[in-house]
Protein backbone atom coordinates (compact mmCIF):
# COMPACT_ATOMS: atom_id res chain seq x y z
CA UNK A 1 0.00 0.00 0.00
CA UNK A 2 0.74 3.06 -0.75
CA UNK A 3 2.43 5.61 1.75
CA UNK A 4 3.45 9.19 2.55
CA UNK A 5 6.59 10.62 4.19
CA UNK A 6 5.95 14.22 4.99
CA UNK A 7 9.67 16.36 5.98
CA UNK A 8 9.51 18.97 7.78
CA UNK A 9 12.64 21.56 8.55
CA UNK A 10 11.47 24.30 11.68
CA UNK A 11 13.52 26.31 13.55
CA UNK A 12 13.82 24.00 16.18
CA UNK A 13 14.58 20.93 14.31
CA UNK A 14 13.32 18.47 11.87
CA UNK A 15 10.58 16.18 12.20
CA UNK A 16 9.18 13.28 9.86
CA UNK A 17 5.38 12.58 9.48
CA UNK A 18 4.18 9.89 8.23
CA UNK A 19 1.37 7.97 6.70
CA UNK A 20 -0.56 5.38 4.54
CA UNK A 21 -2.61 6.49 1.88
CA UNK A 22 -5.78 7.77 3.35
CA UNK A 23 -3.33 10.09 5.35
CA UNK A 24 -5.65 10.52 8.15
CA UNK A 25 -3.80 8.79 10.91
CA UNK A 26 -0.17 10.19 10.97
CA UNK A 27 3.31 9.03 13.24
CA UNK A 28 5.64 12.06 14.36
CA UNK A 29 9.16 11.67 14.74
CA UNK A 30 11.78 14.40 16.14
CA UNK A 31 12.94 16.68 16.46
CA UNK A 32 15.89 15.41 14.90
CA UNK A 33 18.58 17.99 15.26
CA UNK A 34 16.96 19.44 17.90
CA UNK A 35 17.90 23.30 18.42
CA UNK A 36 19.40 23.62 15.10
CA UNK A 37 17.56 25.51 12.02
CA UNK A 38 16.31 23.01 9.42
CA UNK A 39 15.78 24.84 6.30
CA UNK A 40 15.45 22.44 3.89
CA UNK A 41 15.35 18.65 3.93
CA UNK A 42 14.38 16.87 0.59
CA UNK A 43 14.38 13.02 -0.24
CA UNK A 44 15.86 11.96 -3.34
CA UNK A 45 13.40 10.72 -6.06
CA UNK A 46 16.31 7.88 -7.53
CA UNK A 47 16.62 6.51 -4.06
CA UNK A 48 13.78 7.92 -1.66
CA UNK A 49 15.59 6.61 1.63
CA UNK A 50 18.26 9.10 0.86
CA UNK A 51 17.04 12.53 2.31
CA UNK A 52 19.39 15.30 2.51
CA UNK A 53 18.43 17.82 5.63
CA UNK A 54 20.54 21.61 5.55
CA UNK A 55 21.09 22.21 9.31
CA UNK A 56 22.46 25.38 9.61
CA UNK A 57 22.84 28.02 12.63
CA UNK A 58 23.76 31.75 13.40
CA UNK A 59 25.96 30.38 15.64
CA UNK A 60 27.66 27.79 14.43
CA UNK A 61 27.19 28.02 10.64
CA UNK A 62 26.30 25.09 7.73
CA UNK A 63 26.14 21.38 8.32
CA UNK A 64 25.09 18.88 5.86
CA UNK A 65 23.01 15.76 7.05
CA UNK A 66 22.45 12.80 4.60
CA UNK A 67 20.24 9.62 5.95
CA UNK A 68 20.23 6.33 4.00
CA UNK A 69 17.37 5.14 5.58
CA UNK A 70 14.49 6.99 5.41
CA UNK A 71 15.46 9.30 8.15
CA UNK A 72 15.86 7.56 10.83
CA UNK A 73 19.88 7.79 10.91
CA UNK A 74 21.55 10.31 9.59
CA UNK A 75 25.38 10.98 9.20
CA UNK A 76 27.59 13.91 7.90
CA UNK A 77 28.55 12.59 4.38
CA UNK A 78 32.10 12.38 4.44
CA UNK A 79 32.43 11.45 7.99
CA UNK A 80 30.90 7.81 8.11
CA UNK A 81 30.59 6.37 11.70
CA UNK A 82 33.66 4.25 12.66
CA UNK A 83 35.90 5.10 9.44
CA UNK A 84 39.04 7.68 9.84
CA UNK A 85 37.96 11.40 11.12
CA UNK A 86 41.19 12.72 9.22
CA UNK A 87 41.97 12.00 5.44
CA UNK A 88 45.44 12.31 3.67
CA UNK A 89 47.75 14.54 5.58
CA UNK A 90 45.84 14.37 8.50
CA UNK A 91 43.15 17.15 7.15
CA UNK A 92 39.50 16.26 9.50
CA UNK A 93 36.77 15.21 7.15
CA UNK A 94 34.99 18.14 7.75
CA UNK A 95 34.19 18.70 4.41
CA UNK A 96 30.54 18.22 3.55
CA UNK A 97 29.99 21.46 5.90
CA UNK A 98 32.64 23.40 3.49
CA UNK A 99 30.41 25.73 0.92
CA UNK A 100 33.30 27.87 -0.61
CA UNK A 101 32.78 29.92 -3.27
CA UNK A 102 34.88 29.05 -6.70
CA UNK A 103 37.47 31.88 -7.57
CA UNK A 104 39.83 28.95 -9.44
CA UNK A 105 41.01 30.12 -13.06
CA UNK A 106 39.25 27.67 -14.54
CA UNK A 107 36.51 27.37 -13.61
CA UNK A 108 35.67 30.64 -11.20
CA UNK A 109 34.14 33.66 -11.26
CA UNK A 110 36.03 36.33 -9.32
CA UNK A 111 34.11 37.00 -6.41
CA UNK A 112 33.04 40.54 -6.54
CA UNK A 113 30.34 42.45 -4.48
CA UNK A 114 26.57 42.88 -4.82
CA UNK A 115 24.28 45.56 -3.94
CA UNK A 116 23.41 45.50 0.04
CA UNK A 117 20.56 46.84 1.70
CA UNK A 118 21.59 50.52 1.64
CA UNK A 119 22.82 50.25 -2.13
CA UNK A 120 26.10 49.81 -1.31
CA UNK A 121 27.77 47.26 -2.80
CA UNK A 122 28.84 44.70 -0.61
CA UNK A 123 31.46 41.41 -0.33
CA UNK A 124 29.91 38.00 -1.27
CA UNK A 125 29.51 36.15 1.94
CA UNK A 126 28.18 32.34 2.63
CA UNK A 127 25.57 32.20 4.96
CA UNK A 128 23.67 29.07 5.11
CA UNK A 129 21.94 26.68 2.51
CA UNK A 130 18.17 27.44 2.13
CA UNK A 131 17.62 24.45 -0.43
CA UNK A 132 18.77 21.15 -1.17
CA UNK A 133 17.55 19.68 -4.72
CA UNK A 134 18.42 16.23 -5.50
CA UNK A 135 19.10 14.66 -8.85
CA UNK A 136 16.25 12.90 -10.22
CA UNK A 137 18.50 10.05 -11.61
CA UNK A 138 21.59 10.18 -9.85
CA UNK A 139 21.25 9.27 -5.99
CA UNK A 140 24.80 10.96 -5.86
CA UNK A 141 24.11 14.02 -7.09
CA UNK A 142 22.73 17.08 -5.50
CA UNK A 143 22.75 20.99 -5.62
CA UNK A 144 22.09 23.52 -2.72
CA UNK A 145 20.99 26.86 -3.21
CA UNK A 146 22.43 29.08 -0.78
CA UNK A 147 22.79 32.61 1.05
CA UNK A 148 24.50 34.76 -0.53
CA UNK A 149 23.22 33.51 -3.67
CA UNK A 150 25.22 30.44 -5.92
CA UNK A 151 24.46 27.27 -6.50
CA UNK A 152 26.48 24.37 -5.53
CA UNK A 153 26.68 21.04 -6.70
CA UNK A 154 27.86 17.44 -4.78
CA UNK A 155 28.22 14.18 -6.95
CA UNK A 156 29.47 12.63 -3.96
CA UNK A 157 26.64 12.19 -2.32
CA UNK A 158 26.63 15.12 -0.19
CA UNK A 159 30.51 15.20 1.21
CA UNK A 160 31.78 17.47 -1.23
CA UNK A 161 30.29 21.23 -2.60
CA UNK A 162 31.41 22.91 -5.68
CA UNK A 163 29.75 26.29 -7.05
CA UNK A 164 28.49 26.58 -10.38
CA UNK A 165 30.33 29.98 -11.15
CA UNK A 166 29.04 30.87 -14.25
CA UNK A 167 25.56 31.97 -12.47
CA UNK A 168 27.14 34.20 -10.09
CA UNK A 169 29.48 35.52 -13.18
CA UNK A 170 26.49 36.25 -15.38
CA UNK A 171 28.11 39.81 -14.93
CA UNK A 172 24.50 41.22 -12.97
CA UNK A 173 25.63 39.98 -9.23
CA UNK A 174 26.42 43.88 -8.15
CA UNK A 175 22.72 44.54 -9.19
CA UNK A 176 21.82 41.68 -7.08
CA UNK A 177 20.48 42.42 -3.39
CA UNK A 178 18.78 41.22 -0.58
CA UNK A 179 15.36 40.73 0.39
CA UNK A 180 14.64 40.92 3.87
CA UNK A 181 15.21 37.20 4.51
CA UNK A 182 19.05 37.94 2.92
CA UNK A 183 20.43 37.60 -0.59
CA UNK A 184 19.14 33.92 -1.00
CA UNK A 185 18.95 31.10 -4.43
CA UNK A 186 15.87 29.45 -2.99
CA UNK A 187 14.47 27.72 -5.50
CA UNK A 188 16.16 24.97 -7.83
CA UNK A 189 13.84 22.95 -10.24
CA UNK A 190 15.33 20.66 -12.29
CA UNK A 191 13.74 19.79 -16.24
CA UNK A 192 12.80 16.15 -16.20
CA UNK A 193 12.37 16.12 -19.69
CA UNK A 194 15.70 17.63 -20.51
CA UNK A 195 18.43 16.80 -17.40
CA UNK A 196 20.47 19.82 -18.86
CA UNK A 197 18.08 21.95 -18.19
CA UNK A 198 17.96 24.04 -14.21
CA UNK A 199 16.02 26.97 -13.14
CA UNK A 200 16.65 28.63 -10.15
CA UNK A 201 15.58 31.67 -8.63
CA UNK A 202 16.71 34.04 -6.29
CA UNK A 203 15.47 36.79 -3.97
CA UNK A 204 16.40 39.84 -5.09
CA UNK A 205 17.44 38.97 -8.27
CA UNK A 206 14.73 37.00 -10.36
CA UNK A 207 14.88 34.28 -11.90
CA UNK A 208 18.20 32.12 -14.02
CA UNK A 209 17.80 29.24 -16.38
CA UNK A 210 20.71 27.12 -17.72
CA UNK A 211 20.39 24.90 -20.47
CA UNK A 212 24.01 23.51 -20.46
CA UNK A 213 23.88 21.90 -17.29
CA UNK A 214 24.75 24.85 -15.18
CA UNK A 215 28.48 26.30 -17.19
CA UNK A 216 26.32 29.29 -18.32
CA UNK A 217 23.03 30.82 -17.04
CA UNK A 218 20.60 33.63 -18.23
CA UNK A 219 18.07 35.23 -16.56
CA UNK A 220 13.89 34.76 -17.38
CA UNK A 221 12.34 37.77 -15.89
CA UNK A 222 11.06 39.11 -19.05
CA UNK A 223 7.32 40.52 -18.34
CA UNK A 224 7.91 40.71 -14.29
CA UNK A 225 7.08 44.02 -12.90
CA UNK A 226 8.06 45.04 -10.08
CA UNK A 227 7.34 48.77 -8.48
CA UNK A 228 9.70 48.55 -5.56
CA UNK A 229 12.81 48.98 -7.87
CA UNK A 230 13.64 51.63 -9.79
CA UNK A 231 13.53 50.18 -12.56
CA UNK A 232 10.46 47.98 -12.61
CA UNK A 233 10.79 45.69 -15.70
CA UNK A 234 14.74 45.52 -15.22
CA UNK A 235 16.32 42.61 -16.13
CA UNK A 236 17.46 41.28 -12.70
CA UNK A 237 16.05 43.04 -9.23
CA UNK A 238 13.21 40.90 -9.04
CA UNK A 239 12.26 39.65 -5.67
CA UNK A 240 10.97 36.03 -6.97
CA UNK A 241 9.24 33.75 -3.96
CA UNK A 242 8.81 30.57 -5.48
CA UNK A 243 8.61 29.05 -8.50
CA UNK A 244 6.90 25.29 -9.43
CA UNK A 245 5.77 23.20 -12.56
CA UNK A 246 4.68 20.64 -13.53
CA UNK A 247 6.94 17.66 -14.61
CA UNK A 248 4.53 16.27 -17.35
CA UNK A 249 5.10 20.15 -18.93
CA UNK A 250 8.20 21.31 -18.09
CA UNK A 251 8.01 24.75 -20.09
CA UNK A 252 5.11 26.20 -17.92
CA UNK A 253 6.49 27.60 -15.09
CA UNK A 254 4.14 29.11 -12.26
CA UNK A 255 5.91 32.12 -10.45
CA UNK A 256 4.49 33.91 -6.61
CA UNK A 257 6.54 36.94 -6.80
CA UNK A 258 6.58 39.62 -3.85
CA UNK A 259 3.83 40.68 -5.56
CA UNK A 260 1.70 39.08 -8.59
CA UNK A 261 1.37 35.45 -9.49
CA UNK A 262 2.83 35.25 -12.96
CA UNK A 263 3.25 32.04 -15.77
CA UNK A 264 5.35 31.41 -18.58
CA UNK A 265 4.84 29.17 -21.02
CA UNK A 266 7.54 29.31 -22.79
CA UNK A 267 10.51 27.99 -19.97
CA UNK A 268 10.67 31.37 -18.49
CA UNK A 269 11.15 33.42 -22.27
CA UNK A 270 8.18 35.91 -20.87
CA UNK A 271 5.80 35.82 -18.28
CA UNK A 272 2.16 37.08 -17.73
CA UNK A 273 0.25 38.10 -14.58
CA UNK A 274 -2.29 35.44 -13.65
CA UNK A 275 -3.27 36.92 -10.21
CA UNK A 276 -6.97 37.54 -11.76
CA UNK A 277 -9.70 37.00 -8.92
CA UNK A 278 -7.07 37.03 -6.07
CA UNK A 279 -7.72 38.95 -2.70
CA UNK A 280 -4.34 40.04 -2.37
CA UNK A 281 -1.19 38.37 -4.94
CA UNK A 282 1.37 38.55 -2.25
CA UNK A 283 2.57 35.59 -0.69
CA UNK A 284 5.56 32.77 -0.83
CA UNK A 285 4.10 29.66 -1.98
CA UNK A 286 3.36 28.06 -4.83
CA UNK A 287 2.53 24.48 -6.24
CA UNK A 288 0.84 22.50 -9.00
CA UNK A 289 -1.76 19.19 -7.86
CA UNK A 290 0.47 16.14 -9.36
CA UNK A 291 -1.89 14.84 -11.46
CA UNK A 292 -3.51 18.28 -12.93
CA UNK A 293 -1.01 19.98 -14.59
CA UNK A 294 -3.16 23.24 -14.80
CA UNK A 295 -4.05 23.06 -11.10
CA UNK A 296 -1.87 25.65 -9.16
CA UNK A 297 -2.24 26.49 -5.65
CA UNK A 298 -0.87 29.75 -3.43
CA UNK A 299 -2.20 31.24 -0.06
CA UNK A 300 -2.35 35.02 -0.24
CA UNK A 301 -0.88 36.93 2.34
CA UNK A 302 -2.23 40.78 3.19
CA UNK A 303 1.00 42.42 2.07
CA UNK A 304 4.55 43.29 2.17
CA UNK A 305 4.02 44.59 5.58
CA UNK A 306 1.78 42.35 6.81
CA UNK A 307 2.59 38.63 6.57
CA UNK A 308 -0.33 37.08 7.63
CA UNK A 309 -3.66 36.06 5.48
CA UNK A 310 -6.63 38.56 5.44
CA UNK A 311 -9.16 39.30 7.93
CA UNK A 312 -7.67 36.15 10.17
CA UNK A 313 -8.79 33.40 7.73
CA UNK A 314 -6.48 30.75 6.42
CA UNK A 315 -7.48 30.01 2.68
CA UNK A 316 -5.46 28.46 -0.06
CA UNK A 317 -6.91 29.88 -3.20
CA UNK A 318 -6.75 26.83 -5.92
CA UNK A 319 -6.53 27.68 -9.63
CA UNK A 320 -7.95 24.98 -11.91
CA UNK A 321 -7.13 26.68 -15.54
CA UNK A 322 -3.52 27.64 -14.70
CA UNK A 323 -4.39 30.92 -13.15
CA UNK A 324 -6.58 33.51 -13.62
CA UNK A 325 -9.76 32.33 -12.33
CA UNK A 326 -9.52 31.23 -8.33
CA UNK A 327 -11.44 29.68 -6.02
CA UNK A 328 -10.96 30.20 -2.02
CA UNK A 329 -10.26 26.80 0.17
CA UNK A 330 -10.54 27.02 3.77
CA UNK A 331 -12.60 23.89 4.72
CA UNK A 332 -10.72 22.61 7.84
CA UNK A 333 -8.59 25.73 8.23
CA UNK A 334 -8.38 28.36 11.01
CA UNK A 335 -11.58 30.77 9.86
CA UNK A 336 -10.92 33.27 12.59
CA UNK A 337 -7.91 35.03 14.83
CA UNK A 338 -5.05 33.29 12.07
CA UNK A 339 -2.25 35.34 11.63
CA UNK A 340 0.94 32.75 10.77
CA UNK A 341 2.81 33.35 7.60
CA UNK A 342 3.34 30.54 5.35
CA UNK A 343 7.38 30.71 3.93
CA UNK A 344 8.34 30.21 0.38
CA UNK A 345 9.20 26.41 0.80
CA UNK A 346 6.72 25.43 3.33
CA UNK A 347 4.16 23.60 0.78
CA UNK A 348 4.33 20.54 -0.81
CA UNK A 349 2.06 18.20 -3.21
CA UNK A 350 2.20 13.96 -3.04
CA UNK A 351 1.15 12.03 -6.25
CA UNK A 352 -1.09 9.59 -4.85
CA UNK A 353 -4.19 9.38 -7.28
CA UNK A 354 -5.92 12.14 -5.53
CA UNK A 355 -3.27 14.48 -5.14
CA UNK A 356 -2.17 15.34 -1.49
CA UNK A 357 -1.54 19.24 -1.13
CA UNK A 358 0.78 20.69 2.21
CA UNK A 359 1.69 23.49 3.73
CA UNK A 360 3.33 24.57 7.09
CA UNK A 361 2.64 28.04 8.94
CA UNK A 362 5.25 29.85 10.91
CA UNK A 363 3.09 28.93 14.12
CA UNK A 364 3.86 25.57 13.76
CA UNK A 365 0.99 23.84 12.41
CA UNK A 366 1.63 21.41 9.17
CA UNK A 367 -2.04 20.90 7.27
CA UNK A 368 -2.46 18.38 4.99
CA UNK A 369 -5.79 18.04 2.11
CA UNK A 370 -5.68 14.29 1.15
CA UNK A 371 -8.25 15.49 -1.81
CA UNK A 372 -6.73 18.28 -3.59
CA UNK A 373 -7.43 21.52 -1.47
CA UNK A 374 -11.18 20.43 -0.68
CA UNK A 375 -10.74 19.47 3.02
CA UNK A 376 -8.11 19.87 5.32
CA UNK A 377 -6.87 18.93 8.73
CA UNK A 378 -3.96 19.52 11.14
CA UNK A 379 -1.35 17.15 11.24
CA UNK A 380 0.54 18.38 13.68
CA UNK A 381 -0.20 21.85 15.16
CA UNK A 382 2.73 22.85 17.79
CA UNK A 383 6.01 22.62 16.06
CA UNK A 384 8.29 25.23 15.74
CA UNK A 385 7.84 27.85 13.12
CA UNK A 386 7.90 25.69 10.10
CA UNK A 387 10.33 26.73 7.24
CA UNK A 388 10.01 24.00 4.76
CA UNK A 389 7.70 20.92 3.76
CA UNK A 390 8.55 18.62 1.12
CA UNK A 391 6.69 14.86 0.84
CA UNK A 392 7.69 11.36 -0.43
CA UNK A 393 5.39 9.15 -2.18
CA UNK A 394 6.35 5.90 -1.64
CA UNK A 395 5.21 3.12 -2.90
CA UNK B 1 45.71 16.81 28.53
CA UNK B 2 43.96 19.78 27.46
CA UNK B 3 39.79 19.75 28.89
CA UNK B 4 37.46 22.10 26.51
CA UNK B 5 34.05 22.42 27.23
CA UNK B 6 31.44 22.54 24.38
CA UNK B 7 28.19 24.40 23.76
CA UNK B 8 25.21 21.81 23.77
CA UNK B 9 24.29 22.29 20.11
CA UNK B 10 28.23 21.28 19.62
CA UNK B 11 28.28 18.10 21.83
CA UNK B 12 25.29 17.39 20.17
CA UNK B 13 26.66 17.95 16.48
CA UNK B 14 29.50 15.86 17.49
CA UNK B 15 27.44 12.92 20.24
CA UNK B 16 29.68 13.98 22.73
CA UNK B 17 27.08 13.72 25.43
CA UNK B 18 26.82 15.94 28.61
CA UNK B 19 30.90 15.68 29.65
CA UNK B 20 34.03 17.43 29.07
CA UNK B 21 36.02 16.87 25.84
CA UNK B 22 39.87 15.66 26.74
CA UNK B 23 42.49 16.14 24.13
CA UNK B 24 46.52 16.01 23.54
CA UNK B 25 47.83 18.69 22.00
CA UNK B 26 51.60 18.56 21.43
CA UNK B 27 53.60 21.58 22.86
CA UNK B 28 52.26 24.41 24.40
CA UNK B 29 48.62 24.61 23.73
CA UNK B 30 46.69 27.74 21.59
CA UNK B 31 43.87 28.09 20.39
CA UNK B 32 44.41 27.63 16.81
CA UNK B 33 46.14 24.01 18.46
CA UNK B 34 43.53 23.26 20.70
CA UNK B 35 40.72 23.56 18.30
CA UNK B 36 43.03 21.80 15.39
CA UNK B 37 43.03 19.30 17.63
CA UNK B 38 38.99 18.88 18.60
CA UNK B 39 38.19 19.14 14.56
CA UNK B 40 40.82 16.34 14.54
CA UNK B 41 38.68 14.29 16.86
CA UNK B 42 35.66 15.47 15.72
CA UNK B 43 35.75 16.27 12.09
CA UNK B 44 32.14 17.43 11.93
CA UNK B 45 32.63 20.20 13.92
CA UNK B 46 34.70 21.52 11.38
CA UNK B 47 33.51 25.06 10.42
CA UNK B 48 31.36 25.22 13.04
CA UNK B 49 33.04 27.15 15.58
CA UNK B 50 35.77 28.76 12.94
CA UNK B 51 35.06 29.66 9.28
CA UNK B 52 36.34 26.93 6.74
CA UNK B 53 38.19 29.71 5.06
CA UNK B 54 39.31 32.24 7.04
CA UNK B 55 39.35 30.78 10.17
CA UNK B 56 38.00 33.17 12.30
CA UNK B 57 36.20 32.69 15.15
CA UNK B 58 32.60 32.78 14.31
CA UNK B 59 31.15 36.04 15.33
CA UNK B 60 28.70 34.42 18.33
CA UNK B 61 31.34 32.68 19.91
CA UNK B 62 33.15 33.37 22.76
CA UNK B 63 36.14 31.71 24.16
CA UNK B 64 36.74 31.63 27.79
CA UNK B 65 39.38 30.58 30.54
CA UNK B 66 40.42 31.01 33.59
CA UNK B 67 37.59 33.80 34.32
CA UNK B 68 38.73 35.79 31.23
CA UNK B 69 37.80 36.49 27.74
CA UNK B 70 40.74 34.83 25.22
CA UNK B 71 38.33 35.37 22.38
CA UNK B 72 40.06 38.41 21.09
CA UNK B 73 43.80 37.10 21.81
CA UNK B 74 46.13 35.91 18.88
CA UNK B 75 45.10 32.31 17.79
CA UNK B 76 48.57 31.33 17.80
CA UNK B 77 49.01 33.10 21.59
CA UNK B 78 49.82 30.53 24.34
CA UNK B 79 46.73 29.85 26.19
CA UNK B 80 47.39 30.07 30.20
CA UNK B 81 49.56 27.40 32.25
CA UNK B 82 45.98 26.30 34.01
CA UNK B 83 44.88 25.48 30.59
CA UNK B 84 47.58 23.51 29.67
CA UNK B 85 48.19 21.46 32.69
CA UNK B 86 44.22 20.39 32.52
CA UNK B 87 43.53 22.31 35.56
CA UNK B 88 40.92 25.04 34.12
CA UNK B 89 39.20 23.75 30.76
CA UNK B 90 38.76 26.08 27.97
CA UNK B 91 35.16 27.58 27.37
CA UNK B 92 33.92 27.96 23.77
CA UNK B 93 30.50 30.06 24.67
CA UNK B 94 27.51 30.70 22.40
CA UNK B 95 26.17 33.92 22.63
CA UNK B 96 23.26 34.15 24.39
CA UNK B 97 19.74 35.13 22.42
CA UNK B 98 16.13 35.15 23.12
CA UNK B 99 13.84 32.39 21.17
Amino acid sequence: MSKVRVLVGTRKGAFILTSDGKRQNWDVSGPHFAGWEIYHMKGSTADPNRIFASQTSGWFGQVIQRSDDGGNTWIQPGTPPGEPTTGPGGMPKGESNKFVYDVSKESGKPLTTHQFYDGTQHPWEFKRVWHLEPSLTDPETVYAGVEDAAIFRSTDGGKSWHELAGLRGHGTGPRWQPGAGGLCLHTIIIDPKNPKRIFIAISAAGAFRTDDGGTTWRPINKGLYSKYIPEPTAEVGHCVHRIALHPSRPDVLFMQKHWDVMRTDNAGDSWQKISGNLPTDFGFVIDVNANEPDTVYVVPIKSDGEHFPLDGKLRVYRSKSGGNEWEELGKGLPQRDCYVNVLRDAMAVDSLDKSGIYFGTTGGQVYVSPDGGDNWAPIVRDLPAVLSVEVQTLA
Amino acid sequence: MIRVILPPHLRGLAHIGSGEVELEVAGQPTQRSVLDALEARYPMLSGTIRDHVTQQRRPFLRFFACGEDLSHEQPDAPLPDAIASGVEPLLILGAIAGG
